[in-house]
């Protein structure tokens, strides 16, 4: 499938669509923007009402108890729930200005766009090459000179090149756990996605793998969109510039993560992060 | 302050808990430092001095305490937002309680020099800003342990008067040491003790601002008046 918007794109910055309203935000334009969603697993409803604009750029830190709703949101910000029947979304999220939740959207060109990386790395069965370049070739046809190019390019950008480079021919699945998730940020970052959703993605990882991949979240959010759920709330303090607290399917309070750290607005926000929930 | 639901891990109650008693306790001794100090100069009781001044080892003692057990609390459970203001607040409050309990030994110190002398006149300015500072000293320290924002706020504003006062006892002291410089030892030792509680004033303001940030996250943002005029006067004799 060729996607034209997904070639060779700069990653330059698309315009504006409105103006993300807390301080840490402010000075970035929304990425995506979600207006009143509210998802249903069936009968049972996981999200309520939720108001939030993603700022350009920028790490947004999502936190809250199990069962909240915040992977239920990384999951329809690239429609993951297409995949399973009776699961469905109202409201609308903006991307770029378009609505991604809409019947009209190719699901696929969606993905391109909006990359996901998991808890527990997924690397495929296959060497570190080609791990990369399968998701490539999905998208682009390019050449093996380009190809080589472009899979360097995402592994060092994924600070993995200089560990990888002499066995991109091996099984990804001999790489250590902390590099086999820095590999599927490569893969993921290699078909030049937009934005890039987190999902705990340190969660089965060693504190210095954690530390890599939180510094390399850090380095990616000049050129990308991110979004993080974790349910570590030093690593939120730490990457994130604002931070939304959810809470059984509701969006209590989205802040800048200095704000939501030393003086959140809401009682449940400061029960939550002081540990006094129960 | 509103009561908290407990932390899941309890022991981090027990650690708050014990900060706040070490501050509290802390509170009451600097508390009953300076009216004993104020009592010791106004009555010329030595013996009372000399206690004040032994107390000051207790309250040293407890400001490493509390030091020890933020730094503690930090490193081990890395407090956030509520939990985090008040172990910052904690370790600047005793910062500043420590300042006063120097004030009010330094005030005895010199109630003990001014035995020596007899003053031929009267020390009710004195001891009416000695009050004033007793009473600004003790809504703080009982508002630290209610949690109480509003009477924080109140101590901030009512530093004013006894800036005034101190203004007073300033030019009042002067004059004396222009009457007759046999006065100047005991007027310059009584100027000291003035500013001392002075100092003691803007420190119980600082401890109103400490708290009124933790409790409410936001800081005392008005400038707070000032009346400390002392360091602009000019006494031309003569003139």
């Amino acid at each position: 499938m060729q996607v034209e918007s997904g070639v060779d794109r700069p990653m330059a910055a698309p315009a504006p669509v409105a103006r993300a309203p807390d301080e840490a935000g402010a000075d970035r334009a929304t990425r995506i923007s979600i207006r009143d969603l509210a998802f249903f697993y069936g009968e049972t409803q996981a999200l309520k009402g939720i108001s939030l604009d993603l700022p350009d750029r920028q790490v947004t830190g999502m936190i809250g108890p199990s069962g909240c709703g915040k992977s239920t949101l990384l999951r329809v910000l690239n429609r993951m729930y297409d995949l399973y029947p009776g699961q469905r979304a109202t409201g609308q999220v903006l991307l770029d200005g378009q609505n991604i939740i809409g019947p009209d959207i190719d699901v696929i060109a969606l993905r391109a766009r909006i990359g996901m990386v998991f808890q527990k790395p997924t690397p495929f069965p296959m060497s570190v090459h080609e791990n990369i370049a399968f998701g490539v070739r999905l998208h682009e046809k390019l050449s093996k000179a380009q190809m080589d190019e472009r899979v360097e390019q995402a592994l060092t950008r994924a600070a993995l090149w200089d560990e990888v480079k002499d066995r991109l021919g091996s099984s990804a699945l001999g790489l250590s756990g902390g590099q086999q998730q820095r590999l599927v940020i490569a893969r993921t970052i290699a078909i030049h996605p937009e934005v890039i959703l987190f999902d705990e993605p340190t969660s089965a990882l060693d504190p210095i793998s954690t530390m890599k991949i939180e510094e390399l979240i850090d380095e990616l959010k000049a050129d990308f969109t991110i979004a993080l759920v974790t349910h570590n709330m030093q690593q939120a303090a730490r990457i994130a510039d604002r931070v939304a607290f959810f809470y059984l399917g509701e969006l209590v309070e989205v802040s800048s993560a200095a704000q939501m750290f030393t003086a959140p607005r809401e009682k449940r926000t400061q029960d939550y992060i002081t540990g006094r929930f129960g | 302050m509103a009561q908290d639901p407990q932390h899941v891990l309890r022991t981090f109650d027990q650690e708050l808990a014990r900060l706040r008693d070490l501050i509290s306790e802390m509170g009451g001794i600097v508390e009953d430092q300076v009216a004993t100090a104020a009592h010791a100069l106004l009555d010329r009781d030595t013996a009372a001095a000399a206690r004040v001044i032994e107390e000051d080892k207790r309250v040293d003692a407890l400001e490493h305490e509390v030091e020890q057990l933020v730094i503690r609390t930090l490193a081990l459970r890395q407090p956030m937002a509520g939990d985090l203001r008040q172990v910052v607040s904690a370790l600047k409050i005793t910062g500043d309680l420590e300042r006063i309990g120097d004030y009010a030994a330094n005030v005895a110190k010199r109630s003990v020099v001014l035995t020596q002398f007899s003053l031929p006149y009267s020390l009710a300015g004195l001891g009416h800003m000695a009050r004033l500072v007793q009473e600004n000293l003790k809504t703080i320290i009982d508002a630290v342990g209610e949690g109480d924002a509003e009477k924080a706020s109140q101590v901030w504003r009512s530093d004013l008067a006894i800036d005034d006062i101190y203004n007073g006892l300033f030019r009042e002291l002067i004059t004396y040491m222009m009457e007759d410089p046999r006065n100047i030892t005991p007027c310059t030792h009584l100027l000291f003790i003035a500013k001392n509680l002075e100092r003691i004033g803007d420190h119980a303001t600082n401890i109103a601002e400490t708290l009124h940030y933790e409790v409410t996250g936001s800081a005392l943002t008005e400038t707070r008046p000032k009346g400390d005029t002392s360091a602009y006067a000019v006494v031309r004799p003569g003139a």
